[in-house]
């Protein structure tokens, strides 16, 4: 800290507190202490201070003690000449700072509780997206826990010239980080000259406009420390495990665009607390030693052109990017991104025609590397808005590869082809739906493209399995639908493959510590009939993931001899999980929810707990944000067993795996099911509805409870009773 | 010839000089010319008087007799003197923490209610150390059971004193597998002066061995209950500005200057002078307030936790009297001169003992009582002023002051480097791999009339910082460093190399910091090892890049101080003199052998302190060697995958 920047950041913290302070009193005027006061929907208060202090802000009146522990902790401003120390102070400061703005931003969502959009996306004019809710945090996080995001860029200010701040986003998206934006310089906002640009903003495009004010800085170090406490396992109130998990792990930087006020060195103070270095367009002095942050802690005077690479090497973070050879951005920001009906141009799949994937693999001679063929007509021979039927076959070769993998290479189709910007990608198989974009086809983006990406993708991420890809579309009906017959036929011969797949035929499961980057003492190990919890890997995705990254988090597991069959118990699983868990859970059951349940991380797609009133067992995905009848919100579940530990009564599990013939099958299997939010049932309708046939019940789906029916165990109760619910007569869980 | 002028440290002195010798009144540098020339033997270390045989004394050059009469050699007269040296400077320090503990425990049983628990946190955290259970339990409680236990390890016969093992585990077990942890601090005390008594023990490698065990119950022992304990009563220091030199005395004021190492009554002293009828006492003798200044360590401890004003470092004191403003010098033990009481004589100045440990003939004695503490100190507070009027017309303050900035505990070295919620020792290490930071070197200690005033602490200190090396200091060299100006922040641009004073204004502190008086030594064994567990500068204190020196050393504490570094695996480097030279056995295990039977620290000597300082640099270099952060490294940019490889939690 540099004594300018001490001085700036601890007058600025004084001022922000002030502020802060005065708003309370109004607010204490006109609400009176008991009004509730929070972010929507999260479990985790007002996150940095519940975080840090571990103090859950509840009313206007629980901010008091806040504001006193501010007040306490703002230091006098530095003395012109023989100052004292001002690092400690400043960093003091600066989180003085983020709690008053955490509850200033607070009483403003009591105060104008519109002033915010609900969800993901800007809601017409209502740029501002505020604090990020749990459902949110968790879909978002896992990105940053699976290194699809490796990290944020928090805005503060504005570029004087929209053309930088598209470029500069563009550039922040190109490095898959998210862009969290807030502030203004000058009157302009960053967010507002992406929107005004025609950039689509928000979280599914990473481009988050959190707020107008400076203060919107907390939504940013908000979702950091929530991420440290929902994934990291760190408690509310170890303030050190939070910001050295933050600093480890959560490779965000601040760029700081415009006019450093003492309000934005408050701030900055405040982020280096994170370990967040700071990266600024002006001249303000430097802090280049380092200790608090990886390497330097503030830059200065660096040329927009120069900002994106010059942060990314200040935070010490490595960013890898396969190299695409497309006319248009590409990156994995992109794949949120729509396309609407007046931004189209060429639409395939979907309601408007066939469209179909195939992934096969053939003998090396059979496959020319880098060929890609395209039979019929292309964008560029085509009027805006029209259809084409499309079949994209991928086809493959090389020593290491086996049929296993083809469906999971097929599957790579859609995000990699969503990631190029103004094409958006929906389903797959013989339901994939493709948009292309008029600002893609302004640019040259050619159907004959998807191949290239595929290539080049398949290529970067697989190496180690196929040695030569080729790809050919084909636009022409008759062609089209021969491939899609010959695509049906296969993929029903794959299906019954994988589900022919038993836990009892096979000796070899697989591990996934991928998220130990973030929980590090949880460990997922993966059957064929039970998949991983967060939803993204079954068995052979892990297998494939081994064959190509030999030495990485998935790792061949030999279960060994059985402890316990009914419950899913190994060996050879055991001694694995203790070992990578660092001694810290020495056994897990795979197919129970009451005793020792294998761990969850905060990943997971469902969490399932026992509801002991009706002797059964409701499960709730993230999705779903009100109350559920074990008493808690999915976010609350999530915050009590996630983080790597085994708790008795819940489990975290995947989506897919209630419709496995293994779930929860040591304590009564797929029966024991007597509610679920009304959306999942839907979703999973019609597998649970094969299942269910195959258990004997067929209308088991019509006889579990959903919100409609209760959200308490006394409310649910009288339906199960009316439905005759089996788990009512099954043997009592306790 | 007279030398006190060009030794006594300025041209400020001069007019106290000549006004001293205009009153009669010898000072130290002209005793110092009238005990010219000194003992050649002595000087060396080859002289022995223990038993009524001798004394005996060995001929240096081989030529005279080479054994005592009772057939000692050269090395065990050398081993044994250096032995009783150590002996001397832990009962010092140790006997100094015993007055403390016994005032902590009667402040935790209510009997002496002037002290309170002001560090209730320090306390909590200590009394976890001790295993013992606070939750639940009344901070004056917890403090009865801590300070009895902590009373019991001064007369601890067996095991092992506590603090032992706050060493790193690496340094702990060098100990254990050479034997040298005390068992109790007394015991090692005790056990020293038998075995250099008259036909004990004759072998100076065993000799040097028991030196060690008793010093590491100094370092390890006795110094740091004082330090741990003095904060807990009186508050951990946190950084507060002073002034400091003779030029803080005040012509207007009654001036009471504290002297010597204890802050029990000197604590009391500041509370009664700031009482309002004390004020209007002194108003009513005609001053306009009362100020209170410092000299030596009793200056520290009252300057770490109240800014109170240094008057000047232990050659300083009799200077002090000859300003002719000095009410009352207030002197309770260690470095106080008899000869106070001569030049008091020639001046107004009362000196007062307080503690029934150390008397003066011709001094005034009002023993200080813990039990009613603050009374006492009024009383003493009350004979000052009444002396104000006393004062004759000629008086001279010397216009000399500097500002400073002090009060650097470990916790607040912690603190300051990364806030409340961040405090580490992180961004030191860091900055020490980096290279902005050469290392880190402890220059404390004494002053010594064999050489000018300062000269060898100013001279050594800035050369470490120029080239680099972040200076911790305490004692009369802090003392040394504050009146030129080293601690204060702007003297980072200054004097410091550009890492330094890179590191210095990120963090807005000095290129020296205070860390407190002789007795807080220990504060840096602390600062060391949380250096070393905080990881990435290897795994003991000896594999840090880190020196320590006493370049004026005098007192037998120096030498105590000395050999618990060493001993902890620093390299230190003492100037002046050396008490072994005689000996080529003593010496070389000191400079030589230590080094490689306690893995790493051994001694040195050299009385140039340029020269002394390069030792300790090149030392620096060679530790930045091993642990190879000698070469510029490539910043390391992390991926997922290495991500994932970090240690959990």
């Amino acid at each position: 800290m540099s004594k300018i920047i001490a001085s700036a950041a601890i007058r600025g913290a004084h001022k922000i507190v002030d502020s802060a302070e005065s708003k309370w009193r109004e607010a204490m005027d006109k609400w009176g202490a008991k009004q509730g006061v929070g972010f929507p929907n999260t479990t985790y208060y007002l996150p940095i201070i519940y975080g840090i202090l571990g103090v859950p802000v509840r009313t206007l009146g629980d901010m008091e003690a806040v504001l006193k522990r501010c007040r306490e902790m703002l230091p006098p401003p530095v003395r012109e000449e023989l100052h004292l120390p001002y690092l400690g102070p400043a960093l003091d400061a600066g989180m003085a700072t983020f709690w008053a703005e955490e509850m200033a931003e607070a009483i403003r969502y009591l105060e104008d509780p519109k002033f915010y959009a609900q969800g993901e996306d800007p809601e017409g004019d209502r740029i501002w997206l505020g604090a990020a809710d749990d459902v949110i945090m968790r879909k978002r996080g896992i990105e940053f826990v699976d290194g699809t995001a490796p990290g944020f860029a928090a805005i503060l200010g504005a570029p004087p010239d929209p053309a930088i701040a598209v470029k500069i986003a563009q550039e922040l998206q190109q490095k898959n980080l998210y862009v969290f934006m807030g502030g203004s310089n000058n009157g302009d906002r960053t967010s507002k000259q992406l929107v005004d640009a025609g950039v689509q903003i928000g979280w599914p495009t990473r481009l988050v406009s959190f707020g107008p004010d400076t203060s919107a800085a907390v939504f940013a170090i908000g979702f950091a420390t929530r991420a440290a406490m929902s994934f990291g396992g760190c408690k509310p109130g170890d303030f050190r495990k939070i910001l050295i998990y933050n600093k480890d792990r959560i490779f965000a930087f601040v760029l700081a665009l415009g006019y450093v006020s003492d309000e934005w060195y408050a701030n900055a103070a405040g982020a280096i607390n994170w370990g967040f270095p700071v990266i600024a367009d002006s001249a303000i002095p430097e802090v280049l030693p380092t200790g608090i942050c990886t390497y330097e802690h503030v830059v200065s005077s660096i040329p927009y052109d120069e900002m994106v690479a010059k942060a990314i090497e200040v935070r010490g973070l490595k960013v890898t990017i396969a190299e695409v050879p497309v006319p248009v951005a590409y990156g994995p920001a992109f794949e949120g991104e729509r396309v609407r009906k007046e931004d189209l141009y060429l639409e395939c799949g979907g309601s408007a025609s066939d469209a179909v994937e195939l992934c096969v693999s053939k003998r090396m001679e059979e496959v020319e590397d880098g060929h890609v063929e395209l039979i019929g007509k292309d964008i560029d021979e085509m009027e805006e808005g029209s259809k084409l039927p499309l079949a994209v076959v991928v086809e493959v070769a090389g020593r290491k590869m086996q049929e296993d993998f083809e469906p999971i290479l097929e599957r790579q189709i859609h995000h990699l082809v969503n990631y190029a910007q103004g094409v958006m990608h929906i389903g797959q198989r013989d339901i994939a739906w493709y948009r292309i974009s008029k600002g893609a086809k302004e640019k040259g983006f050619l159907l004959k493209h998807i191949g290239a990406i595929l290539h080049a993708k398949l290529h970067h991420d697989y190496g180690n399995i196929l040695d030569k890809v080729q790809v050919k579309l084909y636009t022409e009906e008759p062609a089209v639908k021969e491939v899609l017959q010959r695509a049906r036929a296969l993929y029903s011969v794959r299906d019954e493959r994988v589900e022919g797949m038993t836990d009892e035929q096979t000796d070899v499961y697989y591990s996934c510590t991928l998220c130990q980057s973030f929980a590090p003492t949880h460990v997922c190990v993966i059957s064929p009939e039970r998949t991983g919890l967060c939803g993204s890997y079954n068995m052979l995705d892990c297998r494939a993931a081994y064959e190509i990254n030999p030495t990485g988090p998935n790792q061949p597991i030999p279960k060994g001899d059985t402890i316990d069959g009914k419950l899913g118990q190994w060996k050879g699983v055991n001694d694995f999980v203790t070992k990578t868990s660092r001694g810290a859970i020495p056994l897990y059951n795979f197919y129970s929810v009451m005793q020792d349940p294998m761990t969850t991380c905060g990943c997971c797609e469902c969490i399932a707990a026992v509801l002991p009133l009706c002797n059964g067992v409701m499960t709730v995905n993230r999705e779903f944000a009100d109350m559920t009848p074990c008493g808690m919100k999915f976010t609350t579940l999530a915050g009590t067993i996630g983080g790597g530990i085994s708790t008795p009564g819940f489990v975290g599990h995947s989506k897919y795996y209630i419709t496995q013939r293994k779930f929860i099958s040591g304590d009564g299997g797929l029966a024991r099911i007597v509610w679920m939010p009304k959306s999942l049932k839907e979703e999973i309708r019609e597998r649970f509805g094969k299942r269910a046939e195959e258990i004997g019940i067929p209308d088991l789906l019509d006889r579990v409870a959903d919100e409609s029916v209760g959200t308490t165990e006394e409310e649910i109760l009288p339906f199960l009773e009316e439905k005759g619910h089996p788990a009512l007569t099954m043997d009592p869980l306790f | 010839m007279n030398h006190t002028s060009e030794k006594s440290g300025g041209l400020g002195s001069l007019p106290l000089i000549a006004s001293a010798h205009e009153a009669g009144a010898d000072l130290v540098w002209d005793r110092f010319d009238r005990q010219q020339p000194q003992c050649g033997f002595g000087s060396l270390g080859s002289c022995c008087r223990i038993c009524s045989m001798g004394p005996c004394r060995i001929d240096p050059f081989d030529k005279g007799a080479q054994r005592g009469v009772c057939g000692a050699d050269i090395d065990t007269i050398s081993a044994r003197t250096f032995a009783r040296m150590v002996a001397g400077g832990t009962a010092a320090h140790s006997d100094h923490g015993r007055d403390v503990t016994q005032i902590f425990l009667a402040a935790a049983r209510g009997e002496s209610p002037d002290y309170a628990i002001k560090d209730v946190m320090k306390l909590t955290k200590l009394a976890l150390d001790y295993g013992i259970q606070v939750e639940g339990r009344k901070v004056n409680d917890i403090a009865v059971e801590l300070g009895e236990k902590i009373a019991l390890e001064f007369g601890q016969q067996e095991g092992e004193l506590r603090f032992i093992n706050r060493a790193p585990l690496k340094r702990q077990e060098i100990w254990r597998g050479l034997g040298v942890v005390p068992r109790g601090i007394d015991r090692e005390v005790v056990e020293t002066m038998h075995r250099t008594t008259m036909g004990v023990d004759q072998d100076y490698r065993s000799l040097l061995l028991q030196a060690t065990r008793t010093s590491l119950a100094d370092g390890w022992g006795g110094s740091m209950i004082t330090t741990e304990l003095q904060d807990i009563l009186f508050g951990t220091p946190y950084p507060t500005v002073s002034r400091v030199n003779l030029g803080v005395l005040r012509e207007d004021q009654v001036n009471i200057v504290v002297h010597g190492h204890e802050p029990l009554l000197s604590e009391m002293i500041v509370v009664a002078s700031r009482d309002k009828q004390m004020l209007e006492y002194a108003k009513g003798k005609g001053a306009s307030g009362i100020n209170i200044a410092g000299i030596c360590c009793t200056a520290n401890e009252i300057l770490m936790r109240h800014g109170i004003p240094i008057a000047g470092n232990m050659l300083q004191q009799e200077l002090a009297v000859t300003t002719g403003v000095v009410e009352a010098m207030i002197v309770d033990v260690q470095c106080v001169m008899q000869s106070l009481s001569d030049v008091a004589r020639c001046f107004h100045t009362k000196v007062i003992t307080a503690s029934p440990k150390a008397n003066i003939p011709g001094t005034v004695h009002i023993e200080f009582d813990e039990h009613r503490a603050l009374d006492s100190a009024k009383e003493i507070v009350k004979t000052a002023i009444d002396n104000f009027p006393c004062r004759s017309g000629k008086t001279h303050i010397p216009a000399e002051s500097m500002d400073m900035v002090a009060g650097f505990s470990h916790e607040t070295i912690s603190y300051m480097l990364g806030g409340l919620f961040r405090a580490s020792y992180r961004p030191l290490n860091d900055n020490i791999i980096n290279g902005r930071i050469r290392g880190v070197a402890g220059v404390v200690g004494c002053n010594n009339p064999k050489v000018p005033l300062d000269e060898n602490h100013l001279t050594m200190v800035k050369e470490l910082i120029a080239n680099d090396v972040l200076v911790l200091q305490t004692g009369c060299s802090a003392i040394a460093c504050a009146k030129a100006g080293l601690l204060v922040p702007e003297a980072a641009s200054k004097y410091a190399g550009k890492g330094l004073a890179e590191v210095c204004e990120t963090v807005g502190i000095p290129p020296v910091l205070h860390m407190g008086a002789c007795v807080d030594n220990s504060r840096l064994l602390v600062a060391a090892t949380a250096m070393v567990k905080e990881g990435g500068l290897g795994d003991d204190i000896s594999d840090l890049p880190v020196a320590g020196a006493a370049p004026e050393w005098m007192s037998e504490k120096a030498i105590a101080i000395g050999q618990y570094f060493v001993a902890s695996g620093v390299f230190t480097v003492f100037g002046v003199t050396w008490p072994t030279l005689a000996s080529e056995g003593t010496t070389d295990y000191l400079f030589k052998e230590m080094g490689n039977i306690f893995d790493g620290g051994t001694w040195a000597f050299e009385p140039d302190p340029n020269k002394a300082a390069q030792l300790m640099i090149d030392h620096i270099d060679s530790k930045r060697k091993s642990l190879g952060i000698d070469k510029a490294r490539e910043r390391i940019l992390y991926d997922m995958e290495m991500r994932r490889e970090l240690e959990g939690g």
